[in-house]
C-alpha cells in the first residue's frame, strides 16, 4: 500500500502520480519502471518513472488513459492509497558522455525521458529534444526541456506547433541540423518508437527505445513481456526495458501489445450507454 | 517386518479408504477443489489399516521426518488435536503438503502394505487433521523460545521461505520475509490452482506464521528494491528461497504468437491474477476454445486443467514420451483424463503457425518414437522422419519448466551459481558462497517438489540458528 501524494490531469487523456515510495525513490535510475495496481482487483500495470525525490520520498509517474486498470487508477484521489507500487524494474538508461544526444518523446514518454535527458545533460552531452503530439495542447513539461535543450524541435499532427505530420518528418530536422546527433533515445508510444527507429536506421543513427509491453509480474517470471531483438528471444522486464531499436521485431511487438485490445476496452463498453447514435460514423439521433 | 509375517497377520486390511471427491463432469465446470477429504469416519477407518510397525519405513520416506505412525495412532484414538501437533512438530504447512505432496513416490512409497498395493493413505490423513484443525477455528500457539536479538531476512515467501520462518521464529530471532509479488505463498499462490489447493488455505499458512511474529513485507523485490548486500547491513542472516521462475520456451518458430503462454503466465493470470473471475478482476483473459498444452509435468497437468475449467471445450496435452515417462503424479494425470483432457503422446510440436493477426491457429507436430535410455534413465525421445502433422489451436500453453530467477545471483556479487543458474548451496546446511546468506527450494535444486523446498528451509533454518547462537 502506498499513499497518493498528487493525482491530476496535466493535459488530456495524461496524468501525473505522486506516490509515497522510499524505497523505490532511493534506487531509482532513468530508464526504470515500477508495476502499479491501483487497487485489489487491479492488473499490475508497469509505469515508467518519471521523476522522484529521495527526500520526501516520492517518485512521479506520467500515463495515460487506455484501459480498465490505468481508467481505474486515474479516479483515485489523493491521500487514497495504491495497492501496490514495487519497483524499481527493468536497466536503467546507460548514462554516460555520447557528445550530441537527440531525445524524442511523446505521450507518457514526455515524462520518462526526463530523467533521462537531465542524467545526460548531468554528463555534458549536447541535447536535442524532440516532442510530437497530435497537437500542441499534448504537449507538456516544456519549461523542465528548456534548460536541457540545446534546442526543442516539436512535431504536431495538426500543424499547432512546429513541423506538422508524425515522426516521419524527424529527417527534415535531422536535414537541418549542423551536425547529425550520435545517438538518439526514443520514450513513447510504440508507433513513435517504431516509425522513429525506422527513420533512423536510414541515418545510420544507433536508437535506443524504452519498450513498454503487457507485463505481469515485472521480474523475469510470466515470460509475457517477450520480444524479438536481433533475433533472439528477450524479456523487456529483466533483459530492458531499453534494446537496440534496429533490431527490434516491431511487427511482432505491436501485434502483442494489441493482444487484450478487445478485453482491455469491454471495461468502457460496459460502462458507457451503448453507442446507437453515431452508428457508422453517421447521426442516427 | 517381513513380508511373510504380513500374510499370516489375519486383519490385514489392503483396501484404502478412497477420498470423495467432485464427480468429472461436475468439477470440469468449477474452480473448487476436486478431492473433498476424509469425513472423521474415513479418516479412522483409513487409519485403523495402519500396522504401527516397530521400524516404521514410511518415516524415511518424508523429507521433513514426520512422525507418521504416531499422528495415525492420534487418529485411530480419535485424537484429532494431539494428532496435528505430532505433525507440526516437523512439518509447518500440513494443509499444503496433505495435498501436493508426491506421497507416492515418498512416505506411502516406503509403507510395508505398498507391496501389495493397499498402501496407508498417509497424505490424505495429514490433509484430514490440518482440515479439521482450521474447521475448530482456534490453532494451537507453540511456545517461543525468549528473543535472541537477531535478525534474519528470508527472501521470497514459497514453501523453503515460509518453512525456515516458522522455523527460526520459534527459535526467538526476528524473522522478515520480502516477496516480490503482491500475495504471499511464492508457488502456492501464484502456480499451483484453486482446485488443488485452495488459495484460502495457503492464507491461512500465511497467517500463522505472521501470527507467530514473522513480519512478512510484499511487493519488495530483493536485487532491485534493495540488494542482498544491503539487507547484509541489517540483518545477521539473510535465506534466499527465491524459486525457479524463468519460464523455458522451446525456441522455434511462432512461440510468439499472441495466444502462446509460458504456463507461469497462464497459471499467474489465473490464480495470483484471479483471471478465473474477468470480467470481475480486471487482468484480461482470452476466452479459448481449444488449447494445447506442451509438457507432461504438473504443471502441464494445472494448466490443462485451468483450460477445461476456463470453458475450453477441446483440451491436449502434447509430451514427446509416452503415457509411462509422464512426470506428472499419476493421481493428476488420472484427474485430467476423467475430466476429458485429451493425451497427445509421443508428440512434439516442431512449429507454431499464426493468422493475418499475429494469433496463434495450428501447431505443426512431428510424431516420435522411443529409443535408448538417455541421462535421465528414461527412453530418448526420437524423431519419426516424415510424420508431421497439423493440430489446429487457439491457444499455446508451454509447461515444460523453467529455471531459477536470475535477479538475486546477479546482483549479489561473490554468490556463485551452476552452469544451469542455480545457487551453490551446502545440501546439508543450505550455505551459500557468501557469508551470512543461505539458500534452499528450487533456487538451489531446480524446479522441483514443495515438500523439498520445505526439506530445504528446514536444514538452512537448523544451520543459520547455529550460526547465530554460536556467534
Amino acid at each position: 500500500m502506498n499513499k497518493i501524494l498528487e493525482l491530476r490531469m496535466i493535459v488530456p487523456n495524461m496524468h501525473l502520480i505522486k506516490i509515497e515510495a522510499p524505497d523505490i525513490a532511493k534506487k531509482v535510475k532513468p530508464g526504470q519502471f515500477v508495476i502499479v495496481r491501483p487497487d485489489e482487483e487491479g492488473e499490475r500495470i508497469p509505469l515508467s518513472v518519471a521523476d522522484w525525490d529521495q527526500e520526501s520520498g516520492s517518485i512521479t509517474i506520467i500515463f495515460i488513459e487506455v484501459g480498465a486498470s490505468t481508467s481505474r487508477l486515474a479516479s483515485l484521489k489523493p491521500d487514497d492509497y495504491v495497492a501496490t507500487c514495487v519497483g524499481p524494474l527493468g536497466n536503467a538508461t546507460q548514462i554516460k558522455y555520447y557528445g550530441t544526444v537527440m531525445c524524442v518523446a511523446g505521450c507518457y514518454g514526455i515524462g520518462s525521458i526526463y530523467p533521462v535527458t537531465k542524467a545526460l545533460k548531468g554528463e555534458g552531452n549536447r541535447i536535442i529534444t524532440v516532442f510530437e503530439a497530435r497537437s500542441s495542447y499534448l504537449i507538456y513539461w516544456l519549461d523542465r526541456f528548456v534548460g536541457l535543450s540545446e534546442k526543442i524541435f516539436t512535431i504536431t499532427r495538426d500543424g499547432s506547433s512546429g513541423y506538422k505530420g508524425h515522426v516521419k518528418r524527424l529527417p527534415d530536422i535531422l536535414h537541418g541540423l549542423t551536425q547529425l546527433p550520435d545517438i538518439i533515445i526514443v520514450n513513447g508510444c510504440t508507433y513513435l518508437m517504431a516509425q522513429t527507429s525506422d527513420v533512423t536506421k536510414g541515418f545510420n543513427i544507433p536508437t535506443i527505445v524504452n519498450l513498454n509491453p503487457i507485463m505481469i509480474d515485472g521480474t523475469g517470471m510470466c515470460g509475457v513481456c517477450r520480444v524479438t531483438v536481433g533475433g533472439k528471444m528477450k524479456f523487456a522486464c529483466v533483459d530492458g526495458p531499453e534494446f537496440n531499436g534496429h533490431e527490434v521485431d516491431w511487427k511482432e511487438f505491436l501485434a502483442r501489445r494489441k493482444a487484450y485490445m478487445e478485453e482491455e476496452t469491454l471495461f468502457f463498453r460496459r460502462s458507457e450507454p451503448k453507442p446507437k447514435l453515431h452508428k457508422e460514423g453517421k447521426c442516427q439521433g | 517386518m517381513s513380508e511373510e509375517k504380513i500374510e499370516k497377520t489375519s486383519k490385514i486390511d489392503l483396501d484404502r479408504t478412497e477420498m470423495p471427491k467432485q464427480p468429472p463432469e461436475i468439477r470440469r465446470h468449477n474452480f473448487n477443489e476436486v478431492a473433498l477429504g476424509y469425513t472423521e469416519e474415513l479418516a479412522i477407518k483409513e487409519a485403523k489399516r495402519c500396522l504401527q510397525c516397530k521400524k516404521p519405513r514410511c518415516k524415511t520416506g518424508c523429507p521433513v521426518e514426520i512422525d507418521i505412525p504416531d499422528f495415525i495412532a492420534c487418529i485411530v484414538k480419535g485424537d484429532f488435536s494431539a494428532g496435528i501437533k505430532k505433525i507440526k512438530e516437523k512439518n509447518c504447512l500440513p494443509a499444503v503438503c496433505g495435498r501436493v505432496c508426491p506421497q507416492e513416490t515418498q512416505c506411502e512409497s516406503k509403507c510395508i502394505l505398498a507391496n501389495k498395493k493397499g498402501e496407508i493413505a498417509i497424505g490424505r490423513l495429514e490433509r484430514f487433521l490440518a482440515d479439521w484443525e482450521a474447521a475448530q477455528g482456534k490453532i494451537d500457539m507453540p511456545k517461543k523460545a525468549k528473543p535472541t536479538g537477531k535478525k534474519v531476512a528470508v527472501v521470497g515467501s514459497g514453501p523453503a521461505g515460509i518453512t525456515v520462518a516458522g522455523d527460526l521464529i520459534l527459535l526467538g530471532h526476528e524473522v522478515t520475509i520480502f516477496e516480490a509479488l503482491h500475495r504471499p505463498g511464492g508457488v502456492l499462490t501464484y502456480g499451483i490452482p484453486e482446485f488443488r489447493l485452495p488459495k484460502a488455505i495457503v492464507a491461512r499458512e500465511v497467517e500463522y506464521i505472521k501470527m507467530l511474529g514473522v513480519n512478512v513485507i510484499t511487493d519488495f523485490v530483493v536485487g532491485k528494491t534493495r540488494s542482498v548486500d544491503e539487507l547484509l547491513e541489517e540483518f545477521d542472516a539473510v535465506f534466499i528461497g527465491t524459486g525457479a521462475g524463468l519460464p523455458w520456451f522451446m525456441n522455434i518458430p511462432g512461440e510468439n504468437l499472441n495466444g502462446v503462454y509460458s504456463a507461469n503466465e497462464y497459471l499467474t493470470r489465473m490464480n495470483l491474477m484471479q483471471g478465473y473471475r474477468f470480467p470481475a478482476s480486471s487482468t484480461p483473459v482470452r476466452k479459448h476454445t481449444r488449447v494445447a498444452v506442451i509438457g507432461g509435468g504438473n504443471v502441464a497437468m494445472d494448466a490443462a486443467r485451468t483450460a477445461l475449467r476456463m470453458g475450453a471445450s477441446e483440451v491436449r496435452i502434447i509430451y514427446r514420451r509416452s503415457h509411462a515417462e509422464l512426470p506428472a503424479r499419476l493421481e493428476e494425470s488420472e484427474n485430467a483424463e476423467e475430466e476429458g483432457v485429451i493425451f497427445n503422446m509421443l508428440t512434439l510440436p516442431v512449429r507454431y503457425i499464426g493468422d493475418e493477426n499475429g494469433w496463434i491457429k495450428e501447431i505443426e507436430c512431428i510424431k516420435m518414437e522411443l529409443g535408448e535410455p538417455d541421462a535421465s534413465g528414461r527412453r530418448r525421445p526420437i524423431e519419426i522422419p516424415n510424420s508431421n502433422f497439423i493440430i489446429p489451436t487457439d491457444a499455446v500453453v508451454c509447461a515444460i519448466g523453467n529455471s531459477p530467477n536470475p535477479l538475486v545471483p546477479s546482483t549479489t556479487p561473490g554468490l556463485e551459481t551452476t552452469r544451469h543458474g542455480t545457487l551453490v548451496a551446502d545440501p546439508e546446511t543450505g550455505k551459500t558462497t557468501r557469508d551470512r546468506v543461505w539458500a534452499g527450494g528450487d533456487i538451489v535444486t531446480g524446479a522441483a517438489t514443495v515438500i523439498l523446498a520445505m526439506g530445504a528451509g528446514r536444514k538452512a533454518a537448523r544451520s543459520i540458528h547455529e550460526y547465530l547462537m554460536g556467534k
